[in-house]
């Protein structure tokens, strides 16, 4: 029997129809400007991406199965802003250009990095990476001399290790001296791929 | 403390807003009232005390939503061929229209008090925060409310 409680709680079926109007408000909201932080989750051959946009560029793109999306999230909200939304949408450009990479069709991102999860030497060192070009690398050694350090290597390397922008801010491109390939946030396989991926190996 | 990524409150509350709205507003106008409650919410977000307490938050501003559409909807000229039989239009929530009916006609602190704990899962403190009531008044508006409701609902 139906009580009177059941039927001032409604059928149990809200669930698509309170997605749909959360969608619909996520995309008012961005009209409006109110949303800081867009993320979306995105499949690569490299495995799903979580990737974050703000009004100035690409801030944060993380390998799933490496970070707690959790995590990821919460960093952006405690240092950007917490108005983090999931936004697909707001992701169209970066995926395109994902794509194209990962289908060797380009060799450059356009979209502007936002480096506010970086700062002091370790953003020096990322944005020297950020000049290595598609197809080359270059050693922890040469990075920290670019970012004004010549001694810094395994400053640099943990410099590295933190990058917020991983793919975008190729990191990838950085190796041992004497042709070891070095760690890497996604894990050495994922390095290998993107490597292949450019030629390098 | 830090606020939590606001997609956490859309992920943990939205089921639940949306029913509260659906029955407090009715299926037409639950999806503005939603987005409304949304965006709000969105807007206010930055500035919010870090140990607040979200949900209760949340439907303080879906509260109030509702009660400026149902101020909006008495404004509103009913063509006289639509006319209901009652004050206010009966809510649009499919069966048992008499105890819809019944519901609009609560007095609004009833009303509110009486979807927030059935249909939004409110705790009666939480209640209290989102209606500017004590815990306790909360605890006598849903018994009062659910009172005059069985009377219809026996009928």
């Amino acid at each position: 029997m139906t009580t009177l409680e059941e039927i001032l709680r409604g059928s149990d079926d809200v669930g698509d129809a309170a997605a749909r109007a959360a969608e619909r408000a996520v995309a008012s909201a961005r009209a409006l400007g109110l949303t800081d932080v867009s993320y979306a989750f995105e499949p690569s051959p490299v495995g799903e991406l979580l990737v974050a946009v703000t009004a100035r560029g690409l801030i944060r793109l993380a390998y799933n199965a490496h970070e707690q999306a959790d995590t990821v999230l919460e960093e952006l909200a405690r240092k950007v802003s917490p108005r983090v939304v999931e936004a697909p949408a707001a992701l169209d450009d970066v995926r395109r250009e994902l794509d194209e990479y990962f289908e060797g069709r380009r060799t450059a991102f356009d979209i502007p990095v936002d480096w506010r999860l970086h700062d002091g030497f370790g953003r020096r060192v990322l944005r020297a990476t950020a000049g290595i070009p598609f197809g080359k690398v270059l050693t922890y050694a040469e990075v920290a001399a670019k970012a004004g350090s010549p001694r810094g290597s395994r400053a640099a390397g943990n410099a590295l290790g933190s990058n917020r922008v991983p793919i975008v801010v190729p990191c990838h491109r950085v190796v041992r001296s004497g042709g070891k390939i070095g760690g890497y946030t996604g894990g050495v396989e994922r390095k290998e791929y993107l490597l292949e991926l450019e030629g390098v190996r | 403390m830090t606020l939590p990524p606001f997609q956490v409150l859309i992920d943990e509350h939205r089921v639940d807003v949306y029913r509260f709205l659906r029955a407090s507003v009715g299926a037409h106008d639950a999806d503005d009232c939603f987005q409304e409650t949304f965006i709000a919410a969105l807007r206010a977000y930055p500035r919010l005390r870090t140990d607040s307490n979200l949900r209760g938050w949340l439907f303080t501003i879906a509260h109030r939503k509702a009660l400026d559409s149902h101020r909006a909807r008495n404004r509103r000229p009913i063509p006289v061929d639509e006319l209901p039989a009652t004050v206010g239009e009966p809510l649009l929530n499919g069966g048992e229209p008499e105890l819809w009916r019944a519901v609009s006609e609560l007095p609004a602190k009833q009303r509110a008090a009486v979807l927030l704990r059935f249909a939004g899962d409110l705790a009666y403190r939480e209640i209290g925060e989102a209606t500017g009531t004590s815990e306790e008044a909360a605890r006598r508006n849903v018994h009062e409310g659910l009172k005059k409701l069985r009377e219809v609902w026996a009928a």
